[in-house]
This record gives structure tokens, C-alpha cells and sequence, in this order.
């Protein structure tokens, strides 16, 4: 695409947002009401809310990149930086947010049937099912591959039993992807990436109260389900082929720690300025840290720049995400104890209407396992360790 | 544009990375140096090559004579000079004077640009007055004398100064101290009447110089730019003074990571080898980490330079100071995790803490830098 196509382009996106995004939905989220997550029972927060997923939706701009038919916008990288910059430009929130786009959709988009695609990134797009993801088990953490969930063969499906923990919304989510193992003689070979309906017989969650005093997080249990080995002709209830769900798990990782690293924009935006301003006389010392801190955080964002860049050509190294993640979660902690810092006693207020109910410090508890979940900063220097810079194993 | 090589730029450092570690390498050139006590600091024999390979005049335009390249491809060059450590001037002639020659009247750049570029004569910058680049503050002075001027005051740092056959030197010609009109900048040739060097050998093995200007006199041809104008030639120079010290910076870094975690993979004690151990592994990871950063702001620094962008500012000396932690890091495990053998002169690790702290000091710190960054992010 030329330039002045990609600026035609850049022209038409600027229009249309302004024609389509309300001004509401050009501030800051705040809290998790301003998130909307589509499923089935899914509520809008405000009529700006349901208006811009649905002029998105319709647009495909809740997922631009995936091929129109299966609820994209077919937009080339070119055109999606283009759609980004633009939204960023005015503030807009996303119009749908989702671990289906998130991590299954690309999944799908990789290892799925055609029937897969057809059925279930469109269900995605759409945001008519709300997907949750069933990985960590209470024993098996960074290391997952030691997951006991098993999932008996009885010919047309298996039942499972089982507990998963960490299951992010599984209490409000509509489907779960799964990992399962379906042979216990093979560790890596034997564990099978399922998809199934959370309101099968046998599925129940609890959540689990979180030192930030929310519950994002849940306990999910798994008593006799029975998931069967299909749902339609070409549309398979697992991806990839039975017994190999690693590799599957193993892709969806890579874009579950790029998410995390918050390496598209999350982590790269400067704090001394805000917060010398809000606070007034500030501590010279601490000056000198927020300045220390905001060269890391520009410093960071360079390195995002660099590594999206080199995705999408296919040079960066296929464990960089790791170190994304690394370096991404380990800012994002500096950052929050900065902000408290800089706070004082002020964001230590854990209910009131000046701090919305504890922001500050909520958030600031909350990025503590951003080096946790996903697997945890010494599981990624471990990798780092071995597949980039090649030492040898203990 | 994104944020890696393109075919052309992969060649060069391919090009340059060979040249380098064959040519500009430690054995053949720092140490061989070092050890006969070379006052000049560097080889002229391998200045030649820099001229044969395109390198002395990459940044000057093609209408001067030069290659019209940019401040990526000269980082590019820059980074195997800190891989290698390999002594040159090609930081202080070939991006800062030339820098501000670019800025010249065709005069100036007749007279200087050819020999810089065919690498006969290699030029310095004389921009500190004190133990610190503080550039805000300029008390050297050059009055007006006639058709000329007349350079009074002191100079610090001037990397390579006494090898220079001209020093472009920031001076005040009208104004007080601090402020920021009032300073021209002038082509000082080596020869002039009443400026003396105190060279001095620096803990790297490369010279600088104290200069002392009595009385220097000075024809008007001697201006860069324009005359009580030279603060905006001087801050270009600087911006790609940084960026350029950032990416020989990421160079060291880089040099002296490679070198550890090599060494990590040999090393044996209590029976394995000492790369097995996971208290390293985590250092050595978290230092490429680091390393692969620097290397990613350094360069969207560069690529922000030759765009023209009113940011590019502000990445230089975010790229400053972050690669002179990075490489301080670098360094600092490197030595640490070398164990003993670190600390003898034989073993090249040494070397690079050496060349880290010089480099370091040289165009701003990483406290300056990121004061800068406050500043202009505004508190």
C-alpha cells in the first residue's frame, strides 16, 4: 500500500471516529463498569457504551486485523498502526475487551479448523461469548506443564475432572479454553487444548479474594464434565490435534506475556511531570527516581516499538516475548510504587470518592502479579536464559 | 520507519563488524597502542582504513564531497568501535566536527571537510570548562579584534586534542556566562599562536586535553555559522555527540555481555560449569534484557535525528542515560562474574569498564541526561 493510500486511509479512520466514537468513550477507563466484555449477559454501562461496540462491531474494528470473514476489518499492519494511532490520538477506549481476541482468537487464527474460524472467532468479534482461560492448577504454576486436570476418553468425548485456579472472570465467562490432559505417560505430548460451554453440568467457580481487595481471580472446578469431541461437522471441540495442545498452549503463552508486557503503549507513558504537578514541592530525591524511572519507561517503549516492529517481519527471537515481559511487568511495578510514593497518605485512602474507591492503591496491590501471572519473572530470566543466550541447564 | 536495519544498513554493520573486529581489534589496536604509550592514543594507519571503507565522511553531504549518510548508519559504525573498543577519532571528528562544519559557509567547509573526509587530518571539539559537561555555561570568550577575534580561557576533555589539526571551539562573544545567545563556535587550527595543550592519558588508554587559549587570534573565516549564533550549531553537534556516545555505549555493553556470558559457558567450578548456576543465569538474563533496550532507544533516537523530529531531543538523552546504565551494568557483571581473572590487566573485560567510565563521562552523565529529561518533560 502507498503512502498516500495509507494517508487516504488515515483520513477515512479520522472521520469515521469522529462520526462514531462518542465523547464519552474518549476518556480514561476508571474502573471495571468502563470495560465492556460482551458474553451472553453482558449489560452496557451507558447508551455511549452499547453505541460504540456496536458501531465498531459492525465495523469490524473490534478485531481489524482478523480476514472479514470471520467479523474483522481485513486491515493490513500498515492500516491497523494507522486505526491505533488514531484511536490513540483521541483517547478512544476499546470498544470490546476479551480474552477471545486477546489469546484464543489468535490460537484459532493459527492452529483452527475452518469450521472453528467460522464459528467461534466470529462469536468473538461480535462479543456474544465471553471466553475465560483454563490453564494454572492449584500445583502447577510456572510449571504448567505438570497440569493434573485429565480428561477421560469415552469414545465420542472424554470426562473431566479436575480444579484450575486463576481463572481471570471464569465466573463470568461464557466458554473456557481449556488445557486438559487426555494421556498421563507423555508429559508434553499428553495434554489436550479443549473448548467448552462454563454451563456444562459439573463446571462450578469461586473466586478468590485478591490482597487489592477485588476478585478478578477464581477457583474452577470440574466435576464428571462431559465435553464432547465435536460440535459439527468440521468445527472439532479442540484445537490443534488431540494430545499435542502444547504447542497450542505454548503459541497463546507468547501472546499472553505480550499482553502482559503492556509492550503495545501500557507501559511506556512518563509519570514525573503528572506527578511533580499533583504534589507540588517534591522530595528531590524522589525527583531524581520518577526522572530515572521515566527514562526506563521511554527507553521501554522503544524497545516495544522495535519488537512489534519485528514480529511483523518475523525477526525478533521466538523467546523475545519473554523478555518483554520481563522488563514490561518489573516497569509496571516501579511505576505504582512511584505513584504511591509520590501520593503520600492520599493514596493510601482505600475507600473514597477522591481516590474512586482506592484507585491508587488497588492498583498499585494489583500490579504485583503483573511478575507473577503468565509466568513468573524468574520462569522468564529462566528462558532467556536457555533458548536466547544459551546456557547450558542445571 | 521500523525500528531495525534495513538490507542496506544490515550490510554496513556486517561490513563494519568485520572491519572491526579484524582491523580495530583489541590486540591489534587498543593494546598495541597501550603498551608503546602512543601519545597520540590511536593508530593513523587504521584512520586510512576508516577513509578507504567510506567511514571518516558518512555524515558529510554528497555536495561536500561526502557520503550524505545518516546518524543510524554512523551508530552502526559506532557500535562495533564499542564492541571492539577499537581508538579513533571518529566520534569526535567525524560526527561532532563534522556536525558542525555541515553548519559552515562554503569557505569553511572548503577548507576543513576534504582532509576530514579523505582522513589526512582528523579534528576535536573543545566543549567542557570544568569536570562536567555543563555546555548551558560557556565562560570562554573570543572579542572582537579588528577584522578577527581574540580566544581567551580553558577548555577540558577535548578527546584526542593534541592529535587534532583543528579544534572547533564553543566560545562567548557577547553576553554573560549562562546565557544561551551569545556564543559562536570557531575552527581553531592546531597551529594557532597562543593555544597550549595538556594532554593526558585517561584511564581507557585514550588522550584528552586541558587548553588553554591566550590571546588566540582568530580571522573571521575561523566562524562556524553565525557569529553570537552558535548555540543552535553547538546543540547539534551535541544531539548527535549523544546519540553517537550512546551507541558505542550499547557497543561496550554489548561487547562485555558477550564476552561474560562466553565465559559463563567455560568456566568450571564445583564441578560444572559455572553457567548451570541459576543465580547467574538470572544476572546474565536480566542484563541482556537491558542491553537489548538500550539498543532499541539508542537506535529510535538515530532514526529520530535524521527524520528531523522535534523529539529527537529528548530520546538522545534518554538513549544517554539509559545506556550509561546499561553499560555500567554491563561492566560492572562482567568484571564480577570474570571472578579473578576480571581483575588482571591481561584479561580484555577490564578494558570495557575502562572505556565504559570515559564514555560515560563524556557529552553528559546519566544524572545529567536524565535531569534533562525532567526538564524537558517539564519539572
Amino acid at each position: 500500500m502507498s503512502n498516500s493510500d495509507l494517508e487516504a486511509f488515515r483520513a477515512e479512520t479520522r472521520a469515521w471516529l469522529e462520526a462514531n466514537c462518542p465523547p464519552e468513550m474518549r476518556q480514561p477507563v476508571r474502573d471495571e463498569e468502563d470495560v465492556y466484555w460482551g458474553g451472553r449477559n453482558a449489560t452496557f454501562k451507558s447508551e455511549a457504551q452499547k453505541a460504540w461496540f456496536e458501531a465498531a462491531r459492525d465495523k469490524g474494528y473490534t478485531v481489524p486485523a482478523w480476514p472479514k470473514e470471520y467479523g474483522g476489518a481485513g486491515l493490513s499492519p500498515a492500516q491497523a498502526k494507522v486505526l491505533r494511532e488514531e484511536m490513540a490520538a483521541i483517547g478512544a477506549r476499546p470498544p470490546l475487551s476479551s480474552f477471545g481476541i486477546w489469546m484464543l482468537g489468535p490460537a484459532l487464527l493459527h492452529f483452527g479448523t475452518e469450521g472453528q474460524k467460522q464459528r467461534f472467532l466470529n462469536e468473538i468479534a461480535r462479543g456474544e461469548i465471553r471466553w475465560c482461560q483454563g490453564y494454572s492448577e492449584p500445583g502447577s504454576g510456572s510449571d504448567l506443564v505438570s497440569l493434573q486436570t485429565f480428561g477421560e476418553d469415552k469414545g465420542d468425548h472424554w470426562v473431566v475432572n479436575g480444579q484450575k485456579i486463576w481463572t481471570s472472570y471464569a465466573d463470568k465467562a461464557d466458554w473456557i479454553f481449556c488445557l486438559v490432559r487426555t494421556d498421563k505417560e507423555d508429559k508434553y505430548r499428553g495434554i489436550t487444548f479443549m473448548l467448552y460451554d462454563m454451563a456444562s453440568e459439573g463446571v462450578s467457580t469461586k473466586p478468590i479474594l485478591l490482597i487489592s481487595g477485588n476478585s478478578p481471580f477464581c477457583e474452577t472446578f470440574f466435576d464428571d464434565v462431559s465435553v464432547p469431541k465435536s460440535y459439527g461437522e468440521d468445527v472439532p471441540a479442540y484445537v490443534g490435534e488431540i494430545n499435542r495442545g502444547w504447542d497450542v498452549a505454548k503459541y497463546l503463552l507468547g501472546h499472553e506475556r505480550e499482553m502482559i508486557s503492556g509492550a503495545d503503549g501500557g507501559n511506556t507513558g512518563t509519570i514525573g511531570a503528572a506527578l511533580t504537578r499533583a504534589n507540588g514541592e517534591v522530595d528531590p530525591v524522589l525527583r531524581a527516581e520518577l526522572a530515572q524511572f521515566d527514562v526506563d519507561a521511554l527507553a521501554y517503549g522503544a524497545m516495544g516499538e522495535k519488537f512489534l516492529d519485528e514480529i511483523k517481519v518475523g525477526k525478533a527471537h521466538p523467546a523475545q516475548p519473554n523478555m518483554m515481559k520481563y522488563a514490561g511487568t518489573e516497569l509496571n511495578k516501579r511505576r505504582h510504587e512511584l505513584m504511591m510514593a509520590a501520593g503520600g497518605s492520599h493514596a493510601l485512602e482505600w475507600e473514597s470518592e477522591e481516590t474512586s474507591g482506592g484507585k491508587p492503591s488497588r492498583n498499585w496491590l494489583r500490579t504485583k502479579a503483573n511478575s507473577i501471572e503468565g509466568g513468573t519473572s524468574e520462569v522468564m530470566l529462566n528462558v532467556i536464559s536457555k533458548r536466547i543466550l544459551d546456557l547450558p541447564g542445571a | 520507519m521500523p525500528l531495525y536495519y534495513d538490507d542496506d544498513q544490515t550490510m554496513l554493520a556486517d561490513t563494519a563488524g568485520q572491519f572491526m573486529a579484524e582491523e580495530g581489534s583489541i590486540k591489534n589496536q587498543l593494546r598495541h597502542w597501550r603498551d608503546r604509550q602512543c601519545k597520540d592514543g590511536f593508530g593513523h594507519a587504521l584512520w586510512q582504513q576508516f577513509a578507504e571503507m567510506g567511514f571518516t565522511g558518512m555524515l558529510v553531504d554528497e555536495d561536500d564531497g561526502g557520503l550524505g549518510m545518516g546518524q543510524v548508519e554512523a551508530n552502526i559504525v559506532l557500535e562495533e568501535i564499542g564492541r571492539n573498543l577499537t581508538p579513533s577519532p571518529f566520534l569526535s571528528s567525524s560526527v561532532l566536527a563534522a556536525t558542525a562544519l555541515k553548519h559552515g559557509s562554503n569557505d569553511v567547509k572548503g577548507r576543513w571537510l576534504p582532509d576530514l573526509i579523505s582522513g589526512e587530518k582528523v579534528y576535536g571539539v573543545a566543549i567542557d570548562e570544568g569536570r562536567k559537561h555543563r555546555p548551558e555555561t560557556i565562560a570562554c570568550k573570543a572579542q572582537k579584534s579588528g577584522n578577527g577575534f581574540k580566544l581567551s580561557g580553558k577548555k577540558d576533555f577535548v578527546v584526542y586534542g593534541a592529535s587534532a589539526e583543528m579544534i572547533v571551539v564553543a566560545a562567548r562573544t557577547s553576553g554573560s556566562d549562562s546565557d544561551v545567545d551569545g556564543v559562536t563556535l570557531f575552527a581553531v587550527p592546531q597551529d594557532a599562536a597562543g593555544m597550549s595543550h595538556d594532554s593526558v592519558r585517561l584511564v581507557d588508554s585514550s588522550m584528552a586535553s586541558h587548553v588553554t587559549f591566550d590571546g588566540v587570534e582568530l580571522d573571521g573565516d575561523a566562524v562556524i555559522g553565525e557569529v553570537d549564533g552558535g548555540r543552535e550549531v553547538l546543540d547539534a553537534m551535541l544531539v548527535a555527540g549523544r546519540v553517537g556516545a550512546a551507541s558505542e555505549g550499547v557497543g561496550v555493553a554489548r561487547g562485555a555481555m558477550d564476552m561474560t556470558v562466553d565465559y559463563l559457558k567455560q568456566r568450571k567450578q564445583f564441578g560444572r560449569v559455572i553457567g548451570e548456576f541459576q543465580a547467574l543465569q538470572h544476572r546474565a538474563a536480566h542484563l541482556y534484557s537491558e542491553v537489548e533496550i538500550a539498543r532499541a532507544v539508542t537506535i529510535k533516537a538515530a532514526q529520530l535525528l535524521d527524520g528531523g523530529s522535534e523529539k529527537a531531543d529528548l530520546m538522545a538523552s534518554v538513549a544517554k542515560a539509559k545506556v550509561a546504565k546499561v553499560a555500567g551494568l554491563a561492566v560492572r557483571e562482567g568484571v564480577q562474574m570474570h571472578g579473578g581473572i576480571g581483575m588482571t590487566d591481561e584479561y580484555d573485560i577490564g578494558l570495557y569498564m575502562k572505556r565504559d567510565r570515559a564514555l560515560q563521562e563524556f557529552l553528559g552523565d546519566q544524572y545529567y541526561h536524565a535531569g534533562r529529561v525532567a526538564e524537558m518533560s517539564g519539572y
